[in-house]
């Protein structure tokens, strides 16, 4: 973490300081560029940026489901107060790509900032705004770089010129930069006198005509940045996972590549050899079928995909359900089909997942909002995997996974890793044999042996067909009813390992909000609206798991109305509320929906709420 | 978990009142095992089929090479074949999938514990109809396993449609002729990447017995198909997957004969005529050439004889391909010696100082 010499404390609001309206902290940024001009370091210099001066910031990637070619926008939230949930009006304009130059200038509110390239001509568009107009081809010309690094450099001469116009100090640019391109000095060099001619020519050119800026606060200290996809990787990784198998799709895959990246790192032992397999399979059938071969032997096993991924592993979800085998399957969640937007987020998986299969099927989700939650419910659905033997999914969504996020550092796992109930040889000897499918214990969950364990008594059948306590096949009505009973003991056991939801406000409001994942941000940002602008005072819930802990049914009894945020267009998760709860609590259900794509904002939360409740 | 591979067994002796002469000795394997400890369920296959012959092969092949069978795991699919685990060695692990996707469950198990040994019971019509996908990519890969499709040109649970196996002009018994050419398994598996490929008949009791104990001292992904009629629905005039037909057909390319590793190499044998390859455990597979330009180390001249035959109408059966140099896949993943299933804590989690190191990454 980079300190500043110029930091001041508290949050910093804005002044009048030289007869000019400054608002510090407090705005958005869209970068519009074309999709594969390697914007992204570009962008990530100045997102750091902000974050290394202390400021909160967010960073979220709109981008085309394509190689190169399409347009792209990369948006910077800034905000003193700490809000990272999508802001859907935007302040400054970066506008490098000529195709949607126009487009997005008219789309702007007056008084907004635009930075543009000068054959662009996009001050004569509209009167209304502040223009910046920068030669981009000849800064980045001066600056020596190779013709075909040009493109690449060009984006660093707009980092350049945005950090100068909000003031971010030149070395803490230069810090940002080394940093990001620790491992290439060249590249890192070449980019900094692209940063540098930027920050030169708003410097010596351009007359600062708006009023935003960045001053340094101390909100960030400590904190890390980080995506989704990485902190479930993470979380994997120290779950102690051994068998990877995965297809790659957007946006799951890079929660693959980067957990093999870190088993490289830290799962090979000193002899070169590996405590996990990690393998492409040729399709998401073949991925879930391994997962549940390995955790039928044994393993910590996971795959991770999204939507279409999920549904073409439907019939071995409802085999991992029914036969009782562990496994973990992160869904980064996308609008759907196949080809409808991969590169965008949503929370339309949920229906799906919940009774993924055939028959009665009934499956253990777990629902992050947030980095830290990718990380802890990816090591807590390993243990949920094995200690109620069945499949567990993580549904995070495009939005939480592929974007950078705020966050305090992650926790090393306190909890020794729990291997369920697994009986070994001796056991057995002292047991003198075992039912796999007998509730012992009562809570729905048997006792299972691995292959390999060493005791005549050991060896089980695991079939998906009708079996007995015994595991022997069976068609008796009494057998399959019985068996029925215990998987649903077993849901209700569940119920009580799951991560139990998080209260905020105190609990007495008439009004409550429920939500999940991603869409907690927006929410506790309208909240605060509400309250602020409205005056309306709200309490909110946010479900961490399905199968829903008895505090989701306390909480809807508790309140008069409820409003279910969520990112879909069904009501998905109200859905599955009213067939969980009370029916005469569930007529005090009511949706706010989000589902175009982009992540939800705070001000489609506030404006649907306020105007159910008549507020003003 | 213990690899001691003996295990004291109730050995059963026949009541004294009825045995005149001493109690003969219960023949034991090298393991000290007898034959019942391999056995497993009762067939609810018909009376007949040709799988609860292959079923009793295996229990000899696995009793005679003395493999433990806690150390076996047998995997399946969805068919009649597929449930013929439930019927030989039920003190192995067995599970029982569904249609079609039997290689990724035994992959996956096999990368859990790529100590045990594995072998898949699969059909025609859950191996090259709807698992052409998966069973292509364990070839591929060299998955370490004995693949086993007991091929009899139809679906039996379904009541006798075609597979994808049946021979071109085949008929069923309601009279309908199969117009699609026949996928021939082997070929297909010498293709893609399969390091042994043989094919036999449920009623050749000695080839397939050879065959079986070769593929259990073999470290890669041995395919067999073995015709095994369905007496049910593909056993009439017209069939050429039928007892009769197979009689009449089966051509074999040479007479396989295994020396198993624990069995001194005594019986010399004629290195003219005779392909001895050496496999992973210790064991010499010597096969005897019958056809003239039998030469089972070579995938080109393999292919060349499969395709021969099969215009001629006859069913080429042996040992077409072996390759003990190829990698088999868990070996290519370089894990660690310990199966991954049973590692400690302290070597799956990484330190306190590890997350720590991180974390300082991204701040």
């Amino acid at each position: 973490m980079i300190t500043s010499d110029l930091e001041v404390q508290g949050q910093p609001a804005s002044d009048l300081a030289s007869g000019v309206h400054r608002t510090v902290n407090d705005f958005s940024i869209q970068i519009a560029t074309v999709n594969g001009s390697g914007s992204q370091s570009a962008n990530a210099v100045l997102l750091r940026s902000i974050f290394h001066m202390g400021v909160p910031v967010s960073g979220k990637n709109l981008f085309p489901s394509n190689i190169a070619g399409l347009p792209t926008w990369f948006t910077i939230r800034v905000s003193k107060h700490g809000w990272i949930a999508r802001k859907s009006d935007t302040n400054i304009l970066i506008s490098m790509n000529p195709e949607r130059a126009q487009e997005d200038v008219l789309a702007l509110a007056p008084g907004a900032v635009v930075i543009f390239d000068e054959p662009l001509k996009l001050d004569e568009l509209r009167s209304d705004l502040a223009f910046y107009s920068v030669p981009f081809d000849r800064i980045t010309a001066a600056t020596g770089a190779e013709p075909k690094l040009r493109k690449l450099v060009r984006n660093m001469v707009y980092v350049g010129v945005a950090a100068q116009l909000l003031s971010i100090d030149m070395k803490r640019l230069e810090a940002t930069v080394r940093k990001q391109f620790a491992k290439k000095v060249k590249a890192a060099e070449l980019n900094l006198s692209a940063v540098r001619a930027g920050y030169e020519y708003a410097a010596t050119t351009l007359t600062k005509q708006d009023p935003y800026v960045v001053e340094p606060m101390k909100a960030t200290d400590g904190k890390i940045l980080i995506d989704g996809n990485s902190a479930a990787a993470l979380g994997a990784l120290f779950a102690g996972v051994t068998v990877v198998a995965w297809y790659p799709i957007t946006p799951s895959t890079s929660v693959i590549e980067d957990l093999i990246d870190y088993m490289k790192q830290y799962r090979v032992e000193k002899d070169g050899k590996a405590t996990f397999a990690a393998v492409q399979a040729e399709d998401e059938l073949a991925a879930i079928g391994m997962v549940l071969g390995a955790g039928w032997a044994g393993a910590r096993a996971m795959t991770a995909t999204s939507g279409p991924g999920i549904s073409l592993m439907a019939e071995f979800a409802g085999l991992g359900y029914y036969v009782e085998i562990p496994g973990v399957i992160f869904n980064v969640q996308r609008t759907g089909p196949s080809t409808g937007l991969p590169t965008r987020t949503s929370q339309a998986d949920l229906s799906f997942i919940a009774g993924l299969s055939h028959g009665d099927t009934r499956h253990v989700m777990l629902l992050p909002a947030s980095v830290k939650e990718c990380f802890e419910m990816g090591i807590a659905a390993f243990d949920l995997a094995e200690q109620l033997q069945t499949p567990v999914f993580v549904l995070s969504d495009l939005d939480l996974g592929m974007n950078d996020w705020m966050s305090e550092p992650f926790e090393y796992p306190e909890k020794p890793i729990n291997r369920g109930k697994v009986l070994n040889a001796q056991q057995l000897e002292e047991l003198g044999g075992f039912a796999r499918y007998k509730d012992v214990d009562g809570d729905g969950i048997g006792y299972r042996t691995l292959p390999g364990t060493d005791h005549p008594a050991a060896a089980y059948f695991t079939r998906g067909s009708g079996h007995n306590e015994k595991a022997l096949y069976s068609e008796r009505p009494a057998d399959y009813e019985n068996n029925m009973l215990r998987l649903a003991r077993k849901f209700e056991t569940a119920k009580t390992l799951v991560p139990k939801p998080i209260l905020e406000g105190t609990g007495t409001q008439k009004t409550g909000i429920i939500a999940f994942g991603t869409s907690h941000w927006a929410v506790i940002e309208g909240r605060d609206q509400l309250e602020r602008e409205s005056g309306l005072a709200t309490d909110y819930l946010r479900i961490r798991a399905f199968p829903f802990t008895q505090e989701v049914a306390d909480f809807v009894a508790a309140h008069e109305r409820i409003y279910v945020v969520e990112q879909n267009r069904d009501a998905q998760m109200l859905n599955l509320l009213k067939t969980n709860l009370d029916p005469a609590d569930a007529v005090k259900l009511h949706s706010v929906l989000h589902f175009n794509g982009l992540p939800i904002d705070a001000q489609s939360v506030t404006n649907a709420i306020a105007a159910a409740e008549g507020a003003r | 978990m213990s690899t001691t591979p003996a295990m004291t067994t109730p050995v059963a002796t026949a009541p004294a009142a009825t045995a005149p002469a001493a109690p003969k000795a219960v023949k034991t394997n090298h393991i000290g095992l007898g034959i019942l400890d391999y056995r497993g369920g009762k067939s609810t296959l018909c009376a007949g089929c040709g799988h609860n012959a292959v079923s009793e092969r295996i229990t000899e092949a696995f009793f005679e090479m003395g493999i433990q069978p806690e150390r076996v795991m047998k995997m399946s699919g969805i068919g009649c074949s597929s449930k013929s685990p439930a019927y030989f060695m039920s003190r192995s692990f067995s599970f029982n999938g569904v249609h079609g996707r039997m290689p990724s469950v035994a992959t996956g198990a096999l990368l859990a514990n790529k100590t045990m040994r594995s072998i898949g019971l699969s059909g025609d019509g859950d191996t090259a109809s709807i698992g052409m996908g998966q069973f292509i990519h364990l070839l591929r890969r060299n998955v370490p396993m004995i693949y086993i499709v007991e091929d009899n040109g139809v679906y039996g649970l379904t009541k006798g449609q075609f597979s994808a196996t049946a021979d071109l002009g085949a008929r069923l018994k309601n009279g309908v002729v199969n117009e699609l050419p026949a996928i021939d398994i082997c070929a297909l598996a010498i293709q893609i990447g399969a390091t042994f490929v043989g094919r036999s008949f449920s009623g050749d009791k000695k080839q397939l017995a050879a065959m079986l104990k070769a593929a259990i001292a073999h470290q890669g992904t041995v395919l067999l198909d073995v015709i095994s009629p369905c007496v049910t629905f593909n056993d009439h005039e017209g069939s050429t997957k039928s007892y009769k037909y197979m009689q009449e057909h089966d051509d074999a390319v040479g007479e396989v004969g295994l020396v198993p590793h624990f069995e001194d190499l005594t019986v010399d044998y004629d290195h003219d005529t005779t392909t001895d390859v050496e496999l992973h455990d210790g064991s010499h597979l010597r096969l005897r050439k019958i056809h003239e330009d039998y030469t089972p180390t070579n995938k080109v001249l393999a292919l060349k004889m499969l395709m021969e035959s099969h215009a001629k109408g006859e069913v080429l059966t042996g040992v077409f391909y072996v390759d003990t140099q190829k990698t088999d896949f868990t070996s290519l993943l370089n894990m660690v010696d310990e199966p991954l299933a049973t590692l400690s804590e302290d070597r799956v989690r990484p330190s306190r100082a590890v997350l720590a190191e991180i974390m300082q990454e991204h701040l």
